[in-house]
């Protein structure tokens, strides 16, 4: 197993045992609303086990299909405006909660996707597909249309910011 | 023959990556449920009325911390709108409740680094501010608002 994945497979068992560690305490400090706590996740943990089906099927496209020399090509340094484009549209047409997606982009990191092309992508995930009916039921057509115009066209200004701050990998 | 060597390579290497999301996802999952239940909604309703930029700041703040699902967004936007809160406030959190992950910035750290993980929330929350500014200034601009 190379190292850098050993070390953040270590980091992911000490950051649930924190977790569990805060728990603990918040017990000691409020049984009740730990309780609650647990409640809320044994049905969030409900909702999210079938996206984790997607989220392995993903990660087995990426690893299967995806080469360092093609990801390069769509989503590297040279990818141009091909690469913001496929970013903001498979952000928008991702699906699941946002911490599910990391794994399948730290794999795409790794095979050389640029730091500005996973920031515009985890922000044109805030366009919401499946969810505008009900945000324009909410708060209407034009503010839903406005706003979502205004989120993907920050998401490439995101992507540009990153991509200064980020140091450069050759 | 090799193409079925590369099958069960890329299926091992699935795994083994499965298997190191799982204790991030479930940690998020239980920091995400205690947090939730800490701070109810109604904690919320009563903290703004200072002024548009500290209510739009403090928007982006509920927004950042807040986890759960985006429909639970609208539900608490929807009602701090008819509680008299400005638009601005509410796009602020709505926007920061989808962009920026307070709660997820361990797991995000863990796997796309620390640096830009703090980077990308950090001008996310500004970005929020500015949208939501832009959104409603567009809105009165449309005579929508």
């Amino acid at each position: 197993m190379p190292k850098q994945q050993k070390r953040s497979g270590v980091g992911g068992w000490l950051f649930l045992a924190l977790v569990l560690i805060g728990y603990g305490l918040s017990f000691l400090l409020n049984p009740e609303l730990t309780t609650d706590a647990l409640t809320f996740f044994r049905r969030v943990i409900q909702q999210v086990l079938p996206v984790l089906g997607i989220v392995f099927l993903f990660l087995f496209i990426a690893n299967f299909l995806l080469t360092p020399t093609k990801v390069k090509h769509y989503l590297g340094k040279e990818s141009g405006l091909k690469g913001w484009v496929a970013s903001i549209v498979t952000g928008i047409f991702s699906m699941g909660p946002i911490y599910a997606w990391y794994a399948v982009l730290a794999e795409l990191q790794k095979e050389g996707m640029r730091a500005a092309l996973i920031a515009t992508f985890l922000y044109s995930r805030a366009v919401k597909l499946p969810l505008l009916p009900l945000m324009i039921y909410y708060f209407g057509l034009t503010y839903t249309s406005v706003l979502c115009l205004y989120l993907v066209v920050f998401s490439v200004i995101q992507g540009l910011l990153i991509d200064r701050l980020m140091p450069h990998k050759t | 023959m090799q193409k079925e060597s590369h099958l069960k390579k890329s299926l091992l290497k699935t795994i083994r990556a499965f298997i190191n999301i799982l204790p991030i996802i479930v940690g998020m999952l239980l920091a995400t449920s205690l947090v939730v239940t800490l701070f109810p909604e109604e904690i919320s309703t009563g903290l703004f009325g200072n002024g548009v930029i500290p209510d739009a700041m403090l928007g982006a703040t509920i927004g950042s911390i807040a986890a759960g699902h985006p429909l639970a967004s609208y539900l608490l936007g929807g009602e701090l709108l008819s509680g008299g809160v400005s638009l601005i406030a509410v796009t602020a959190l709505l926007v920061t409740w989808v962009t920026v992950g307070i709660v997820q910035l361990p797991a995000e750290a863990l796997m796309l680094g620390t640096r830009f993980a703090v980077y990308r929330n950090f001008i996310s929350f500004g970005i929020a501010i500015i949208i939501a500014f832009l959104t409603v200034y567009t809105l009165q601009f449309l005579g929508a608002a």
